[in-house]
């Protein structure tokens, strides 16, 4: 078996990755979207944290891993808020059915 | 097999399947508490690439605050109890076609790693990085910083606004 190097990480992140993928393209309940941003957003966290070990802790990494910490807080703050609006004005949160300006 | 190895399958196995829980399972809970087992694993694999203070970031944001607004937002807008709480997937051709394109995102991603060539050296073992990560932010990355605080007061102020009741 090959010892851990750096391309286990980038894998298990690229996994991570397509799966959050997955769960956009599929689901239609604005929560579980926003769920799946946050797989996403960690996998990128995963590929900077890998990058800053292995290039002789350039600690340049693991500050950008921080700063998308904190905007993934402010972003899911946002949207929750505007879900709950929406779920005010509309009584569900099924994002397919949320299309008044197309008309 | 040594310890680092055994560590990161199992925390690889962690997360893999918690978020093969997220984005399968039928009720929005139960992908909400999934996503709680694949913040874990993350924090571990970030202290198995020796970024301890970023694991411990991440416990306490994530799965303290993130995921705590989102299992309210799940209470909010949905009955618990009711079957209303499930999430609602789209029709077949749109899971397939969608299935489809995240294997080929995947198998994409995974030969763009394996032959690009990265300039990998590895440096000792250190202790902590706590004292290079305070360095950095105060020195090099200062204004970042002072513009992230001030960008989480905006966002704190306006998600309060946005989801006042009755303007």
């Amino acid at each position: 078996m090959i010892p851990v190097g750096l391309n286990h990480f980038l894998i298990l992140s690229a996994i991570l990755f397509s799966l959050g993928i997955f769960g956009i393209a599929t689901r239609k309940n604005a929560i579980m979207i926003l769920m799946s941003i946050e797989l996403i957003l960690n996998s990128a966290n995963i590929n900077f944290v890998a990058f800053s070990k292995f290039n002789g802790f350039n600690i340049d990494g693991q500050i950008a891993a921080l700063f998308v910490i904190i905007l993934a807080a402010a972003e899911v703050a946002i949207a929750l808020a505007i879900v709950l609006n929406i779920y005010q004005n509309y009584k569900h949160i099924d994002v397919d059915e949320i299309d008044n300006l197309k008309e | 097999m040594n310890i680092i190895e055994i560590v990161f399958y199992v925390f690889a196995l962690i997360i893999i399947v918690s978020a093969m829980g997220v984005v399968f399972s039928h009720k929005l809970m139960y992908s909400a508490f999934s996503l709680l087992f694949t913040f874990f694993g993350v924090a571990g694999i970030y202290v198995l690439l020796n970024a301890d203070f970023l694991a411990v970031v991440q416990i306490m944001i994530y799965v303290g605050g993130i995921l705590v607004l989102i299992i309210f937002g799940i209470m909010l807008t949905t009955k618990v109890t009711d079957v209303e709480s499930i999430s609602g997937s789209t029709g077949k051709l749109i899971y397939l076609s969608s299935a489809i394109v995240s294997a080929i995102l995947f198998l994409v991603l995974v030969y763009m790693f394996n032959t690009s060539n990265w300039n990998v050296y590895t440096t000792p073992y250190r202790e902590t990085t706590l004292d290079m990560l305070g360095n950095a932010l105060l020195t090099k990355y200062v204004l970042t910083f002072f513009m992230a605080a001030i960008l989480l007061l905006v966002a704190f102020i306006g998600a309060a606004f946005i989801a006042k009741k009755g303007k």
